[in-house]
């Protein structure tokens, strides 16, 4: 009964998306308000109704509707009531519906808060939401329905799996569920799809009214790219947020002693995320100078494709990875809708090209723009990396016929030494000035973190001496923090000088002066901090493995680990769990117990190895049980992951940054780009002064 | 007979140094060579099994993975060296074993295409950039001196206050 309240909801939404997709286009092209306000209006009702299909599918999860063949997949009666109702997202059925919801809420709060203004956009704003809106509940409905009921047909080995009663058959109602993958009960694994959803979706915004911008040839003015400038941060920090959960997940769960591993899931993450961070640099430009628009339009337009293209892969398995649990028949209808949404902004960009005339002036190669231009090129050129490495395999396979892999060794190579420059350009561009930079000026603004930082690669020279590449790197880090440190000591005591503030409130006022340039300074320094950890892991981890008996140690990097014994019980959820207790020493000196474990979960047969980890600001000492003979010996994998730490830190400073960023100047409005010095336009400086 | 001296001369030095290669193995102990797990997972690391998608062989607890890792410990006891072990395992199993796609052939393309973007970018940000300077040339007023902008930061500075 409540199933069908579900399914009912979702058919409706699927009429009235349908409907607001041609409504609001032909109220747009005929200049017919009320078409238009109509398909706001049902626009907003698909929300709702695809918030009723939710809740029903939350509702069936929680109660152990085992009639349905979702909630006996990834619901179990072992399962806690929080993991019930996350086990939303644990699926395909379940997430694809998720992945609808949040785009027509999405869709839903900007008709609410920008009704009023751009009102020409909003037409075309519905027509580009809704559409692919209107393409994610077909698939639900159509396709990967999560309201399937299972059957028994009699007579039939098998169940069935279908909406409606088939002939002959009886529902099929088991007393347990298979229960969420082991592997997924993490909470990284439960932020992680609602976060990256939300920052694929996220992008539907800003991508909707360039679309718009484009077919009412309003592209001109970038109107646009202010409306939208809060949404696309909001997207941003999403997807980020999504990154960061993935690898710590994979740091926790996987069970490698890595957070990172190059895997199509992962790159399909990160392409829309690179070219995402493009555009979000690139529309500075636009609002500052007024240039790069038609950058802005290909940005956006490739951010939106790889969002869904990542959707594609992670739901379809088209690239198979240990991600991706699921095949369907969904493949062809994401692949023509993908086809479909990038050639038709591409035709559309391209037809309205002359419209994106940019003003531009540029007295030297050494200024702002350059450097925001090089910024845009470095990202595309490492996406592209991402992008070809990810879908070589399947060239190679096509072409010759030979099945080959792509491993990390390629992308560390083909992106490490861009992502090298991007970090470079991070610390220099903000101090450059725009139009030109006198060296002289920029030697002065720079030398003291120059010279700070070569003190800092000399030491850790010193004491890191088999490393030569990973000195360039943490000079670089280093040269890149101080000069953002520098950013905010200068701004300190400037207002120090004028205003006589003490050094704290001079920051806070600072910061709350201008949200966007210091909220960008904090982003930045997040970044840095997960350049430190990157580089932590590319050249200080070290690794050991060996099987030892009760009593004896294994020894790296002036560590020794003791084993001591192992133990065994069972779990409340179903799991069988095995745990070595061993001890940790540095030199003689005992630091502390570490108690790795590997659990069994009896009815998918599957195993976790749960590592033990002594965490510390420079490293984390990680140990993994990954065998043991009865009451014997056991075997161990140890890594010492040198400065990781710094990964989840950095990602934390970058969501702080960016609710800076995001954060609206009370009263400031107009002043934020009025009278900011960069804001001051040539043209304009002669008048004023 | 020329030529056959040509054959045995390899041949000779190759039983030569398969006597020092033991030479060198005995005095390091008595022993034959054990190699450590850390020596196995050396050369696991840069394998892929065809069975486990995107999982590298040193951290994969498949079956087959295990025997795989097995395997590479005998032939590390018998002396092979790791690219032998590499080259076998590609021999048998084809390309896609190899962590890192080989540079020959077809496959060089996958190292050779970025590459070849990252420098074509490089000289499209050089173009736009060179014809955004053109531009500027022609219709140039005053330059932006600094301390003109000195003063506009007063000026803001008063604004803000100003606003207070």
């Amino acid at each position: 009964m409540i199933v069908d309240i579900g399914l009912i909801a979702l058919t409706i939404a699927f009429a009235f998306s349908l409907y607001a997709t041609f409504t609001s286009v032909y109220g747009g092209w005929r200049g017919r308000p009320a078409w238009v306000e109509s398909a706001r209006n049902a626009s907003l009702l698909v929300f709702l109704l695809l918030t009723v299909s939710v809740i029903t599918v939350v509702y069936s999860l929680y109660t152990f509707d085992f009639s349905l063949a979702y909630v006996y997949d990834v619901s179990s009666r072992s399962m806690s009531p929080f993991l019930r109702v996350t086990a939303l997202w644990g699926g395909q059925q379940g997430s694809v519906l998720f992945w609808a919801w949040l785009m027509a809420a999405f869709v839903g709060a900007v008709l609410v808060r920008k009704w009023e203004r751009d009102r020409e956009l909003m037409p075309y704003v519905i027509f580009v939401s809704m559409l692919t809106t209107t393409f994610f509940v077909g698939v639900v409905l159509f396709i990967t329905n999560p309201f399937t009921r299972l059957w028994h047909v009699s007579g039939a080995d098998e169940l069935i799996q279908a909406i409606f009663q088939p002939a002959n058959s009886m529902l099929y109602l088991a007393e347990d569920g298979n229960g969420l993958n082991p592997l997924l009960r993490h909470f990284g694994m439960i932020g992680h799809p609602p976060t990256t959803y939300l920052g694929f979706t996220g992008f539907v915004i800003p991508f909707a009214f360039a679309i718009a911008a484009l077919i009412t040839g309003k592209s001109r003015g970038d109107e646009w790219i202010r409306t939208t400038r809060r949404w696309t941060l909001v997207a941003w920090i999403f997807l980020s947020i999504g990154l960061i959960l993935g690898g710590r997940w994979a740091y926790d769960v996987l069970g490698w002693g890595g957070f990172w591993g190059w895997d199509p899931i992962e790159n399909a993450m990160l392409m829309p995320w690179l070219t995402g961070t493009a555009f979000l640099h690139s529309v500075m430009m636009t609002e500052k100078r007024g240039m790069m628009k038609k950058w802005n339009m290909v940005l956006i337009i490739l951010t939106y494709s790889l969002s869904l293209f990542g959707t594609f892969i992670t739901r379809t398995g088209v690239i198979s990875s240990v991600h991706a649990f699921s095949k369907s028949a969904l493949g062809p209808a994401f692949f023509a809708f993908i086809g479909f949404t990038f050639i038709g902004s591409v035709s559309l960009l391209y037809l309205r090209w002359d419209t994106l005339k940019s003003e531009h002036s540029l007295e030297s190669f050494i200024s702002r723009e350059s450097a925001y231009v090089l910024q845009n090129m470095l990202f595309l050129a490492i996406t592209f990396a991402v992008f070809w490495g990810t879908v070589f395999p399947l060239i190679s396979e096509l072409v010759t016929g030979t099945k080959i892999t792509v491993g990390p060794p390629y992308f560390k190579s083909a992106t490490g030494p861009l992502f090298l420059i991007l970090v470079f350009l991070m610390g220099i561009a903000p101090l450059l000035a725009w139009r030109k930079q006198a060296v002289r000026a920029l030697g002065k603004a720079i030398w003291i973190p120059f010279v700070f930082s070569l003190g800092i690669a000399a030491i850790a020279g010193y004491l890191h001496r088999m490393h030569p590449a990973s000195i360039f790197g943490l000079w670089l880090v280093a040269f890149v923090l101080s000069s953002i440190l520098a950013e905010f000591w200068k701004g300190i005591q400037a207002r120090h000088a004028t205003r006589g503030e003490n050094p704290l409130t001079a920051l806070m006022h600072l910061i709350s002066r201008n949200h966007r340039r210091y909220g960008g300074y904090i982003i930045h320094l997040g970044v840095i901090l997960i350049a430190l950890g990157v580089i932590g892991d590319a050249y200080y981890k070290q690794e050991t493995q060996g099987t030892v008996l009760a009593g004896e140690s294994l020894s790296i990097g002036g560590y020794r680990l003791q084993f001591e014994g192992l133990r065994g019980y069972n779990g409340s959820d179903g799991r069988e769990i095995v745990e070595a207790v061993t001890t940790l020493y540095q030199g003689n000196q005992l630091i502390r117990q570490i108690i790795p474990r590997r659990d069994y979960f009896t009815v998918q047969q599957q195993n976790a190895t749960v590592p033990g980890v002594y965490s510390t600001p420079g490293m984390d000492f990680y140990v993994l049980l990954i065998g043991w003979d009865q009451g014997k010996s056991a075997s161990f994998k140890i890594y010492i992951n040198s400065l990781i730490n710094w990964i989840w830190i950095g990602g934390l400073v970058m969501i702080f940054g960016t609710i800076i960023a995001a954060w609206s100047n009370p009263g400031q409005r107009e002043a934020t780009y009025v009278l900011k010095p960069e804001a001051v336009t040539p043209h304009l400086l002669p008048q004023e002064s | 007979m020329r030529n056959v001296k040509r054959k045995l001369i390899p041949v000779l030095l190759a039983i030569i140094a398969s006597f020092l290669a033991v030479a060198v193995v005995n005095a390091q102990g008595s022993q034959p060579y054990t190699p450590t797990d850390d020596d196995v997972n050396r050369v696991a690391k840069q394998l892929y099994c065809p069975v486990c998608p995107n999982t590298p062989l040193d951290v994969c607890e498949t079956k087959a993975c295990q025997d795989w890792r097995a395997q590479i410990r005998d032939e590390l006891s018998q002396g092979w060296t790791d690219q032998q072990i590499l080259d076998y395992f590609v021999s048998q199993y084809g390309e896609r074993v190899l962590a890192e796609p080989q540079r020959q052939g077809f496959t060089s393309l996958v190292w050779f295409l970025p590459l070849t973007v990252a420098l074509i970018g490089l000289g499209v940000v050089y173009e736009i950039l060179k014809s955004w300077r053109k531009q500027k040339t022609t219709t140039l007023s005053a330059p932006l001196s600094p301390e003109i902008s000195k003063e506009m930061l007063e000026k803001i500075e008063r604004e803000i206050r100003e606003m207070d």
